[in-house]
């Protein structure tokens, strides 16, 4: 079932388009290489923006520095009931998506796709966001440097989801 | 704020490299994630290209335009300062919807052209609008209703119900986005 949707879903929406616009009389020819021209003017955009996050990014993995953090962070998220097998993802998330999905394997694998911290992983992986790469990314898009509070917002509300998304597991998981 | 974040990762990466005899990764790493972001933004072209395009087609024949018809009032009670049918509105709502079905380069194709036609609207060019704020604070609290890539791996290490996460994630994922719509209202009284 949720194989037929991942293939069928991109497919389905261009098709629609297409057919909507045909029938609309529109020239789709035209109107597509007309909007495919943008996406090389963005992409020339955002290129230094995407170097300096990823360097920054792969520096501190690197180093292992995450490991340290977690060691500190341990005895004060455990007082707050964070149970310590997520403390790596949720440390993660929001610096890189792709080293996130990497710790959430990690997790499952040694703990069990079932257990508590497995369960807890998956569910935080899929109700949060990569936010300092995308902030970079589309305030860097159009140029903007202040980004007045969005990242202290983005933030806040992610330390939120987190209390939240381990409640609604704990409550779930029997 | 991202300005001191940026310096953090680098600083600390580097001095707790140096101290743990970890230095000559430092090098290859650099060379090797200053080749993966161009990698990336190349591979990214022409996909976006092509959404951008496929989108343009929406935008003429008017599909876009009725689909967000329905959910103006949302963005309405999210975006006071976009004015109506301002073509920012149907880009936000784009990047929205492609966000939920977790088509992510989409997505961040109809997401930049949103930014673009915020700050069209936009009267200080270098600092960040209400609406910006609004739309990225939501943008990164996760849209996303059927996590796919979790699934799979979930299915990959033997659980007896890979997909028995759905229902707990789209209720993490309801309430995670509320939260950050009520405290990116909050800031924006305050700012």
């Amino acid at each position: 079932m949720i194989d037929i949707i991942s293939l069928g879903i991109v497919p389905c929406l261009v098709l629609i388009i297409l057919v909507h616009g045909y029938i609309k009389k529109i020239n789709i020819y035209d109107a597509f290489t007309e909007g495919a021209v943008e996406g090389l003017k963005i992409a020339i955009k955002i290129l230094p923006y995407t170097i300096a996050i990823f360097i920054a990014i792969g520096i501190f993995r690197a180093s292992n520095a995450l490991d340290m953090f977690i060691d500190l962070l341990n005895p004060i998220t455990q007082l707050l009931g964070i149970p310590k097998e997520v403390l790596p993802l949720i440390l993660i998330r929001p610096i890189s998506g792709s080293g996130a999905l990497g710790v959430v394997r990690d997790t499952i694998s040694h703990y069990g796709p079932d257990s508590f911290p497995g369960v807890v992983a998956s569910v935080l992986m899929g109700s949060s966001e990569t936010i300092f790469y995308t902030m970079a990314l589309y305030f860097g898009s159009i140029g903007v440097k202040d980004h007045g509070y969005t990242l202290k917002a983005s933030l806040l509300s992610y330390v939120i989801s987190i209390f939240i998304t381990i409640f609604i597991c704990g409550i779930f998981y029997k | 704020m991202i300005n001191t974040i940026w310096f953090l990762m680098i600083f600390i990466g580097i001095i707790y490299a140096a101290l743990s005899g970890n230095l000559g990764e430092i090098n290859n790493i650099i060379i090797k994630e200053a080749g993966e972001g161009v990698t990336f933004v190349l591979g990214l072209i022409g996909i976006m290209s092509f959404w951008m395009g496929i989108m343009n087609i929406a935008e003429k024949s008017g599909l876009i335009n009725t689909i967000s018809k329905g959910f103006r009032p949302l963005i309405r009670l999210l975006f006071p300062d976009i004015p109506r049918k301002h073509p920012a509105e149907r880009w936000i709502l784009m990047n929205f919807i492609a966000n939920m079905f977790g088509l992510g380069n989409g997505a961040t194709a109809f997401g930049l052209k949103a930014m673009k036609e915020l700050d069209s609207l936009n009267t200080n060019k270098r600092k960040a609008s209400k609406a910006m704020a609004m739309f990225l604070i939501i943008n990164m609290s996760s849209l996303q209703i059927i996590p796919l890539t979790v699934i799979k791996i979930r299915y990959d290490y033997g659980s007896i119900n890979p997909t028995g996460i759905i229902g707990i994630t789209l209720l993490a994922t309801s309430l995670s986005t509320l939260t950050a719509a009520i405290i990116g209202k909050i800031f924006e009284r305050g700012s």
